[in-house]
């Protein structure tokens, strides 16, 4: 298996064999939903890649007197320390979308292979992986992340590793089920009967068929990478100097910031996560809907009477 | 009965890989933490106690498989090590005094948004295209993006600090003995309200939404048309035909969603400064009271392997295709 | 004598996103008292959409846009929601197709039954269970078996108990769709002399509804054959069978291998969308391509009795070659 072929196998432009109406991806625009998704995200992506430019200079440098409120030369108000929330939160974007996307990539690329390989190989190692895969969301995840961060030295790879770790098990089940209801398919039967090697298979026929179900597990990662770095580093268990959303509500949180009433010091912060997070459960469901019709909201009409 | 034997056999194996993975990670993790916590701890600690810490944490000379299995067996035996931020208390009795707070906190919230989600995703989906169905979903889905704790947050600053409506902090009033009576009862209540509140918030979309589209489809199937041709009144189809069948996916839900809530209610008491066994956990990261996090981290385990196990017990009730066999 | 049920100009639509298709249009038949009629014709040429109808169970997207539905000469459309609760299964009850889907599967087969008995008849859980229990021994089953789910009994025990179900009220007509697709050959013989054996007991009438032509034929009195949404004939099930009039109805025929006689090569069926806006053709000719106007027409009555989907133009003996 060379790195080309996954890497070809996992676009969603190979074709797959039941043909679909449309592109996953046209219907996707075409979406109310899934636009407003997109664009947010695309809104945050720009600010994210924008920051040094937007408030240029070190974000977490104190240039002001503390626990200000919103005004013409601090737009979002400063923290207790006299930084610049505004400047915060931009910053913040970029550790928080990185740390989120890498874990949703990382993760479901675990879950793809974990996935694949139960249902394809089956057997044993079908067995064996499932019951991994069940232990792992078995567990309480907050508090197996919490142990893990711990011991590990603080910092960004640190939170990545953890949550790659925790976060990969509920996609494989859901790629599971799906890749191996696509393995009992004939046209998969066929390939093997024309003796194509196996990874071939898994990556060139089974994985294709599925781009909409990697798709909503790969959105799901990201939220659940962004949300739990959050609170990672809320209970301080990130890299408190790294300027993240999360670590914004964890100064604000120690420098009681609730307490002294400045709202401004983690409403920002705590409102982007949700918009990200929003954005993409939007995506999420609008995915959801055009693979399954049935969900899709109709107006409800009557039946007429005589 | 077999299914419940083979998941019995499963939260065990499930189980014995926490404990392993706790024996593990003091021993082989880079950085050496256990050294940094003795560093941090060295003054107020006896030597014989920080001989008994030794060991727990693999830092004497018996043999790896030695150390696993009297690790093992001190876990049965409900020892857990001595809690370092809570100097020179045993985990076992710092979990004790703190869990009941916990499983009030999480029971409550877990119920409340349980029962009203179903609830509401069955009447969405009866009442396709209805208010209920259209604007809730992406409403609650909205409110779902927060963190946990951030919404607490919110609350918290909101109700609490500038409404002045519910109290700030903690599980009743420091100038209250505990008792089984009226004032105290009510103090508790009130306590309860903000932190619950953000936890259903957060959890009610996913019940409703999940409830509503397995609504959608077992509304479909043929049963809920004969149903319908029978002329059975429309609530009677809703519970009897469409909601009972639908509620197994939902049951099995329950178990998944425990170790989320479980999470969600760490965050929150963490907030609110409720003292159950998640604003503990947050004490133990500040003093690096390795322990004390293994400690709970292994008592939610199991709190949650047996809460999963109950569930079982209760699908077996409700599904009798499993039930004969 | 007065039909039991009369459905004339019925027509039903679906309506997608931006796409209507006609499920069916302009459908009229008349069933008598004690009738068992049989509607005939391939998968999704709208046999099931007209039994919905007939029982008001269509659910959006389809809608009713034009026709009437008379039971016993009461208009079945204007029914008010709760008229409409106490119409259904006490005069017209419903086999569906596959039992194992029909049947609730949390819910024992008594407490299914004894749903009908409270809702109808209003009667006390203990009585319901004893003529629940009486309705199994009507259908040749063991009363202990009220205490069974549906999974713990074999394909052609359930489909007894829906059709025990199914004559619980003694209604005055009995829809079967597809009663015994589901079952094997054997299974399926006994099904039927069942539902014989009931009918001549207790004498209701059936919208009897199969794509197995020959199936119908042993049973049904009269019989029409559905193709498009559309009846294309309507005539004595009898007379039908052995000098069918449209080619449908032949190709219908020649599409099930007789069990005697010489070896066929089997015609087999296409199949073509209806829409609204334009026509997806209508009657697919396997003999004469010369003459194929491009809807299908009404149906005009040839003899006493039997009608035929036929444009005026071609005369009934050119037709019936």
């Amino acid at each position: 298996m060379t790195a080309i072929e996954i890497a070809t196998a996992t676009t969603p432009t190979v074709p797959a064999r039941p043909a679909r109406r449309r592109g996953l991806l046209r219907q996707l625009i075409d979406s109310k939903k899934a636009f407003t998704g997109l664009v947010v995200l695309v809104l945050f992506a720009l600010l994210a890649l924008l920051a040094p430019v937007l408030a240029p200079g070190d974000p977490s440098l104190i240039n002001s007197t503390g626990s200000q409120a919103p005004s013409a030369a601090h737009w979002l108000g400063t923290t207790a320390k006299g930084q610049d929330v505004l400047a915060l939160t931009l910053w913040g974007a970029r550790s928080s979308l990185f740390v989120g996307f890498t874990v949703g990539l990382a993760a479901t690329g675990v879950a793809i292979v974990v996935g694949l390989a139960s249902a394809y190989f089956g057997r044993i190692l079908d067995d064996a992986l499932t019951l991994v895969t069940n232990v792992f969301l078995l567990l309480p995840g907050l508090p197996l992340l919490i142990i893990l961060a711990a011991f590990l030295p603080p910092g960004t790879s640190t939170v990545i590793l953890v949550l790659v770790v925790t976060g990969w098990a509920g996609s494989a089940r859901v790629l599971r089920a799906q890749a191996k209801s696509i393995r009992g398919k004939d046209f998969v039967a066929a390939a093997v009967v024309t003796g194509e090697r196996p990874l071939r298979i898994m990556f060139r026929e089974i994985l294709p068929n599925m781009a909409s179900v990697v798709m909503t597990t790969l959105l799901g990662c990201v939220i659940f990478g962004i949300g739990a770095q959050a609170g990672l580093e809320f209970l301080g268990l990130g890299d408190s100097s790294v300027v993240s959303w999360g670590t914004n509500l964890y100064w604000a949180g120690n420098d009681g910031a609730l307490m002294t009433g400045t709202w401004w010091a983690f409403v920002p912060s705590g409102l982007c996560i949700a918009l990200v997070a929003f954005a993409l459960a939007l995506v999420n469901y609008a995915v959801d809907e055009i693979t399954n019709p049935r969900l899709r909201n109709r107006r409800t009409r009557r039946e007429r009477r005589g | 009965m077999r299914l419940i034997l083979r998941n019995l056999g499963f939260y065990l194996l499930a189980f014995w890989a926490s404990i392993t993975l706790n024996f593990v990670l003091p021993r082989f993790m880079p950085g050496d933490p256990v050294s940094r916590m003795f560093a941090q701890a060295q003054g107020s600690m006896q030597p014989d106690q920080i001989a008994q810490l030794r060991k727990l944490f693999g830092l004497d000379d018996r043999p790896l498989w030695e150390q696993y299995v009297s690790y093992v067996k001190s876990v049965f035996t409900g020892d857990l090590g001595i809690s370092i931020s809570r100097f020179p208390t045993p985990v076992s009795e710092v979990i004790g005094s703190q869990i009941g707070w916990t499983l009030l906190l999480g029971g409550v919230a877990l119920v409340i948004a349980a029962v009203a989600g179903n609830l509401l995703g069955i009447v969405a989906a009866w009442r396709r295209g209805g208010v209920l169905d259209s604007a809730f979903p992406p409403l609650l889905i909205f409110v779902g993006s927060f963190p946990y704790f951030w919404l607490a947050m919110g609350a918290l600053y909101l109700f609490g600090v500038s409404l002045g409506w519910f109290p700030l902090r903690h599980a009743y009033d420091v100038g209250l003995t505990p008792g089984f009576n009226g004032e105290f009862l009510a103090d508790v209540a009130t306590h309860l309200v903000l932190p619950a509140l953000t936890i259903v918030l957060v959890s009610i979309g996913g019940w409703m939404l999940g409830m509503r589209n397995t609504m959608i489809a077992t509304a479909a199937e043929d049963y809920i048309t004969m149903a319908e041709a029978k002329g059975l009144r429309p609530s009677r189809i809703m519970f009897r035909y469409a909601a009972r069948n639908a509620l197994l996916p939902s049951v099995t839900n329950f178990g998944m969603a425990l170790g989320f809530v479980v999470g969600g209610a760490l965050l929150t008491e963490v907030v609110f400064a409720y003292p159950g066994i998640g604003y503990q956990l947050l004490m133990a990261v500040q003093g690096l009271d390795y322990p004390l996090m293994q400690g709970i981290f292994l008592t939610l385990t199991a709190a949650v392997l047996f809460a999963n196990f109950l569930v079982d017990l209760v699908y077996v009730r409700l599904d009798p295709r499993v039930r004969v066999r | 004598m007065e039909p039991v049920l009369e459905v004339s100009g019925l027509r039903v639509e679906y309506r997608g996103d931006g796409r209507t298709v006609v499920g069916a249009d302009d459908v009229s038949f008349s069933i008598g008292p004690g009738e068992i009629f049989g509607l005939a014709g391939e998968s999704g040429c709208g046999k099931s959409t007209i039994a919905n109808a007939v029982m008001r169970l269509l659910k959006p997207p389809a809608e009713i846009t034009a026709g009437s539905i008379r039971f016993q000469g009461g208009d079945v459309l204007a029914l008010g929601e709760r008229e409409l609760r106490a119409f259904r299964w006490r005069q017209i009850a419903m086999v569906f197709q596959s039992a194992m889907n029909s049947l609730n599967p949390v819910l024992t087969i008594g407490e299914q039954i004894v749903d009908i008995f409270t809702t109808h008849e209003k009667l006390k859980k203990r009585v319901a269970r004893e003529k629940a229990g009486e309705l199994l021994e009507l259908v040749g089953m063991d009363p202990g078996r009220l205490k069974a789910y549906p999974h713990q009994l074999s394909g052609g025990m359930r489909q007894r108990v829906v059709i025990a179900m199914a004559v619980a009220l003694r209604p005055r007509l009995l829809i079967m769709d597809e009663p015994t697709t589901a079952l094997d050959v054997v299974v399926q013989q006994e099904i039927m002399a069942q539902i014989r054996d009931l009918q001549r007991e207790l004498g209701f009438s059936i919208l009897f509804i199969t794509h197995d032509m020959s199936l119908m034929v042993e049973l049904s009195d009269r019989m029409g054959v559905m193709y498009g949404g559309r009846i294309v004939e309507l005539a004595d099930a009898k007379d039908l069978f052995a000098k069918p009039l449209h080619p449908y109805t032949e190709a219908l025929m020649n599409a099930f291998p007789p069990l005697t006689g010489p070896r066929r090569e089997l015609t087999g069926l296409f199949d073509a969308p209806r829409t609204a806006d334009s026509c997806g053709f209508h009657v697919r000719c396997p003999e004469d391509r010369s003459d194929c106007s491009m809807n299908i027409p009404d149906l005009r009555e040839v003899a006493p009795g039997r009608w035929v989907a036929r444009s005026t133009a071609r005369s009934p003996e050119g037709a019936s070659r």
